[in-house]
């Protein structure tokens, strides 16, 4: 858009509300404009007009407008939009909420500056993501592929192990048919400073901080910057795998402080709340985010996304999941009773799903059987619950004899399926073996979802049993 | 009338709302080209000497000062050949023509034209000069793909005596090809044509639709069928089987063209249509699927006010394909996403919010596109129809919430998804106990021609799946065991339904599509095991031993196992079971005789 190259300064702020200001007596000010708000000590704060009329603008500011006064302080529209440079030596470093080094180095120089906002991918030149990316971890691996280009978020509880098993994903990920590193970019949303340093830390561990890059809005920083972060974590993503070719991993956490700050921006707006007083287009702004993600026909690199929120009061169709499990291809939902038991990573079986999945695994990718093996999985899974419930009404000694044999196959499938250590790295034949054995506490007529072929080859009946 | 190209000044940009004045003598509805990039948008509404104008691209940067132009003919979609197997965002821009403009990201202000303005078409002119011809009349037809042919129709509102029409030959969409001699002049036509996007096309008379869609899916054909020209609803909270349910039909349903909206949802979905219609064959015309495809792609990250519009020019599109007597289905995925960019727009503009923020005039709009479905004498003669299958995505899969309410008061088959099935990866996940189709009397006489009793079949499994549902409740606080032995067979048997029946595997090659025929054996041999293993439960035979009998596990894996021509070997199934089942009436007479 060609907007005028000239900066053009006003000192007549008219009100200031939550992260607004209103400018007024402003010219030719353009839609989404990039503004400098500049107090008396010399302290510039950045912002972006939201509505623009022909003598006034509105105008979020990014570092809030706390301590900010009407007199005195000086707007300059900057005729451009919020852009950060983008380059290959941004990797090691780290930055706030807005892009800016704070690690102490010196500030990125590069030829290419990126509007954070991106623009959209045609759905044309999308390419359909089908690379299996073995985490490790079975209940990822065996039931809820992770396929590289993928959004795939974690749902959360205030308290589970969420930031851990991003960790030992980042740690582990692996593409079984090439050697290439995930490099890292990591964007925190007013999470707090331990959780940001057991992530710096943990990358460290595993020696890839030097090909990573972190984006960190603290719970400390103001929340209206939290609407750039992921944005500007992204934008040097895309120039990482579409320009660079590199096959990026983005950690966005936590989600469900970022749609807080969102939408305290539209209640200080005064625009008509949806559910839970968030606004109605958060479902397209959450898009905006989660979209920029996948892969491009043609070009090598990638955009693996894990988006981590915590869902209030552990409920799923809070508006911030349940919007989010609209756009993404799936989610790994964490469950608090798993937890409590102790068992990690409390991965739940049923809730829990990747879409891509489908196209990633079997014959020639993971293993023939994989696809019939986790439907299998699931659905006796599902029966474990139905008979749990029961038992809970009539006793366990109540039950039939297949009803119990679901029951030690439940107990056997959360303790040695689901359950493994932080550090323990299954290769995703273990994960599928595992699952054998586990299916093999039931008689070989339940496995209706299994192919004949794959019950000779793979199933081992129980005899203890008999 | 509207005044064409006049020109105006904005005033203020609210998101895709622009006011601009200057434009008073514009038509409502007129397109306008909006700022420096000459964005489109359209005027929606007038408030005193200010316009206001929905801006479908996006528009960072446009200031108070730029200019507005009004086109002077309302938002238009482009029709003629080559929509067949094309793929355009809500206002039509030809997503493949933008690839190669601007490259992978689509870059704002980009223009092409919907249509191929170089292709060559081979004409076969069937009409002569001197004829008298008036809207809907056929003058000659296209191969637009192996699969369709194009019907060159006068446009509505044109009648007259053809003065002059070229031979047949090889025509670009520009060439003129007729001139007719209309009371209001002389009228050019081309292959292609305009159409505003927001008014429905004309046809002669709606009628009553006695032929179901058949999709090939069985618990839609079997239990809950929708009729050609009939509108459905898929609702369904995240992940619960929407959009795969809408690629099935898009893949199988025996439409001769499918209109596929995927109206803000995912970039990822359309690729997987864009790759797999191509390979997939048709099972009734023998070509690949993509042949009688057009597809809108207007995905959650692209503008907004465009996701509206994405809607009405896919009805738009298969409206005229329906105009030349074609059966035309529309999946919409999903329309909630539509209706939120209504409720988005309606917030910007100031309108007072009715439930949950929506306008208040969400069901009207709901009714309006539900309505252009529907089975039709066309214009030109025959008959056409357009099917209409809208996703429905409500928040927290809560089916209380406006959206869902409204559109179940416009549609007459009702899919619910259900939460329970997905999670056991049940698929596909519509509920029997909370689905309907209110289309059963109307296609009954098609399915007794199938099978004469359809009718009985249907109502029988129903109701041991719904009896299923009752006795469930019963188990739940006392066991399975406490129940009488009928009974418990009958929750055998239901379950035998629900994994050699209902669920149905997209992704297997032999189940992702079953013939009615198939459907039926299936059902029928089902319901033949529950009646004959009731009359040995009353002959004294025990349960287990029924349950025992060789067959019984085979009986869930048959629809994946038996191709769509391979009834007999369902024939063959049911005497080994039923042999079976006589043997063990035998052997409890024996053993009485033998005391
Ligand atoms: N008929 C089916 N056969 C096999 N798998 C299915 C079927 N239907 C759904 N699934 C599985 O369920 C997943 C989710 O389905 P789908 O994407 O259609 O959900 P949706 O209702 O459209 O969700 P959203 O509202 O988030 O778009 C699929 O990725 C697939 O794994
Ligand atoms: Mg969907």
């Amino acid at each position: 858009m060609v907007l005028p190259v000239s900066e053009r300064e006003y000192m007549n702020v008219a009100g200031i509300t939550g992260p607004l200001i209103i400018v007024e007596g402003v010219k030719g000010v353009g839609y989404g404009e990039l503004v400098e708000i500049r107090t008396p000590s010399g302290e510039i704060r950045i912002g972006q007009t939201l509505e623009v009329d022909e003598d006034k603008a509105v105008v979020q500011v990014f570092e809030g407008t706390t301590g900010l006064s009407q007199r005195n302080m000086r707007t300059v529209f900057l005729g451009k939009t919020l852009e950060i440079p983008v380059h290959r030596e941004m990797l090691g470093r780290i930055f706030d909420g807005l892009g800016r080094p704070i690690d102490g180095a010196p500030q990125v120089v590069s030829e290419i500056m990126r509007d954070v906002n991106g623009l959209p991918i045609n759905p044309y030149s999308r390419e359909y993501p089908r690379d299996f990316i073995q985490t490790g971890i079975s209940a990822i691996d065996g039931m809820n592929t992770l396929i590289r280009g993928q959004k795939l978020p974690v749902f959360s509880g205030s308290g589970m192990p969420h930031n851990r098993i991003a960790a030992q994903i980042a740690r582990q990920a692996k593409i079984l048919t090439s050697e290439e590193e995930f490099t890292v970019v990591f964007a925190a949303m007013g999470v707090k400073f331990d959780v940001a340093w057991f992530f710096i830390n943990s990358l460290e561990e595993s020696g890839v901080l030097d090909n990573s890059a972190i984006f960190l809005s603290l719970a400390n920083s103001p929340s209206i910057e939290r609407i750039i972060t992921p944005r500007a974590a992204l934008t040097l993503a895309e120039h990482l795998a579409y320009d660079l070719e590199m096959h990026v991993l983005v950690i966005l956490t936590d989600m469900t402080n970022y749609c807080e700050s969102l939408r305290e921006l539209s209640s200080s707006r005064g625009e008509i709340p949806s559910r839970k007083g968030y606004p109605g287009y958060l479902y397209s702004d959450l898009a905006s985010i989660y979209e920029r993600s996948g892969r491009i026909r043609g070009r090598r690199g990638s955009i693996t996304q894990i988006p981590i929120l915590t869902m209030p009061s552990d409920d799923i169709s809070h508006p911030v999941p349940d919007l989010t499990g609209y756009i993404t291809e799936g989610q790994i939902v964490l469950e608090r009773e798993l937890f409590n038991r102790g068992i990690y990573p409390p991965i739940a079986g049923l809730p829990s799903l990747s879409r891509l999945m489908k196209d990633g695994i079997g014959e020639g990718r993971t293993r023939k059987d994989h696809a019939g093996l986790a439907a299998q999985l699931f659905a006796c899974y599902a029966k474990v619950k139905r008979i749990r419930s029961l038992a809970a009404i009539v006793g366990e000694e109540e039950l039939s004899k297949m009803d119990k044999l679901y029951l030690h196959f439940g107990r056997s499938f959360e303790e040695e399926y689901l359950s493994q250590g932080y550090d323990e790295n299954r290769d995703i034949e273990t994960t599928l073996s595992i699952g054998w054995k586990m299916l093999s506490f039931l008689p070989e007529e339940e496995l209706y979802r299994i192919s004949r072929d794959d019950i000779q080859r793979y199933y081992i009946p129980d005899k203890s049993g008999d | 009338m509207s005044e064409t190209g006049l020109t105006g000044r904005i005033v203020s940009v609210n998101g895709p709302i622009v006011k601009a004045v200057g434009l008073t003598g514009a038509g409502m509805m007129d397109m306008a080209e909006v700022g420096p990039y000459r964005l489109i948008g359209e005027l929606i509404r007038f408030q005193n000497e200010i316009a206001v104008i929905q801006v479908y691209e996006d528009n960072t940067g446009l200031k108070p000062g730029d200019t507005v132009t009004t086109s002077g003919r309302p938002l238009s979609v482009l029709l003629g050949p080559g929509l067949i197997s094309n793929i355009y965002d809500g206002i039509q821009r030809p997503l493949i023509s933008l690839e190669q403009l601007t490259g992978s990201f689509i870059t704002k202000g980009v223009k092409a034209s919907p249509l191929d303005v170089d292709r060559k078409w081979s004409v076969d002119i069937t009409a002569f000069a001197g004829e008298e011809i008036k809207s809907g009349i056929v003058i000659g037809g296209i191969m637009e793909s192996e699969a369709v042919l194009h019907r060159i129709m006068i446009p509505p509102g044109v009648s007259g005596i053809i003065e002059y029409i070229a031979p047949s030959g090889s025509y670009t969409i520009e060439d003129e090809i007729y001139r007719v001699k209309t009371e209001k002049g002389i009228f050019s036509g081309k292959l292609a044509n305009y159409w505003p996007v927001r008014k429905p096309r004309p046809f002669r008379e709606k009628k009553k639709s006695t032929v179901p869609l058949i999709t090939g899916q069985r618990i839609i054909d079997t239990f809950f069928p929708i009729a050609r020209g009939g509108t459905a609803a898929i609702p369904g909270g995240f992940g619960t089987g929407k959009t795969m349910t809408q690629h099935a039909l898009a893949k199988w349903c025996d439409a001769e063209i499918i209109v596929y909206i995927g109206c803000g949802e995912r970039g990822n979905e359309m690729t997987d249509v864009l790759n797999e219609f191509p390979k997939l064959v048709d099972p009734r015309s023998g070509r690949p699927l993509m042949e009688r495809t057009v597809m809108i792609a207007n995905t959650s990250n692209m503008p907004v006010a465009a996701r509206e519009v994405s809607i009405y020019t896919g009805v738009t599109i298969a409206e005229y394909y329906r105009d030349m007597g074609y059966n035309v289905a529309i999946m919409a995925d999903s329309t909630s996403r539509w209706a939120e960019a209504l409720r988005e727009l309606s917030s910007r503009l100031g309108d007072m919010p009715a439930e949950e923020g929506f306008p208040s005039y969400l069901a009207t709009r709901l009714a309006e596109f539900y309505e252009r479905g529907g089975y039709v004498d066309t214009l030109c003669g025959t008959e056409g129809s357009i099917s209409i299958i809208g996703a429905v995505s409500p928040p927290g899969g809560d089916f209380s919430e406006p959206v869902t309410q409204h559109t179940t008061r416009f549609v007459r088959c009702f899919w619910a998804l259900d939460k329970i099935l997905a999670d056991a990866r049940h698929y596909p996940s519509i509920s029997w106990i909370d689905s309907y189709s209110e289309y059963l009397d109307d296609i009954k006489g098609w399915w007794t021609g199938v099978d004469s009793a359809w009718h009985e079949i249907r109502t029988a499994a129903l109701n041991i799946l719904l009896e299923e549902n009752r006795l469930q409740q019963i188990v739940k606080l006392v066991g399975p065991d406490a129940l009488p032995v009928e009974q418990r067979f009958l929750l055998h048997c239901a379950e035998i339904i629900k994994n050699g029946f209902l669920q149905q595997n997209a992704f297997d090659t032999k189940d992702m599509y079953s013939t009615p025929l198939k459907q039926m054996k299936l059902l029928k041999l089902m319901l033949k095991f529950f009646h004959e293993g009731n009359k040995l439960l009353g002959s004294g035979v025990e349960l287990k031993d029924i349950l025992a009998m060789p067959g019984i596990s085979e009986l869930t894996r048959l629809k994946s196992e038996i191709g769509n021509d391979e009834h007999e070997m369902i024939d063959q199934f049911e005497e080994k079971l039923l042999s079976g089942m006589f043997e063990l009436l035998r052997n409890i007479k024996d053993g009485a005789s033998g005391v």
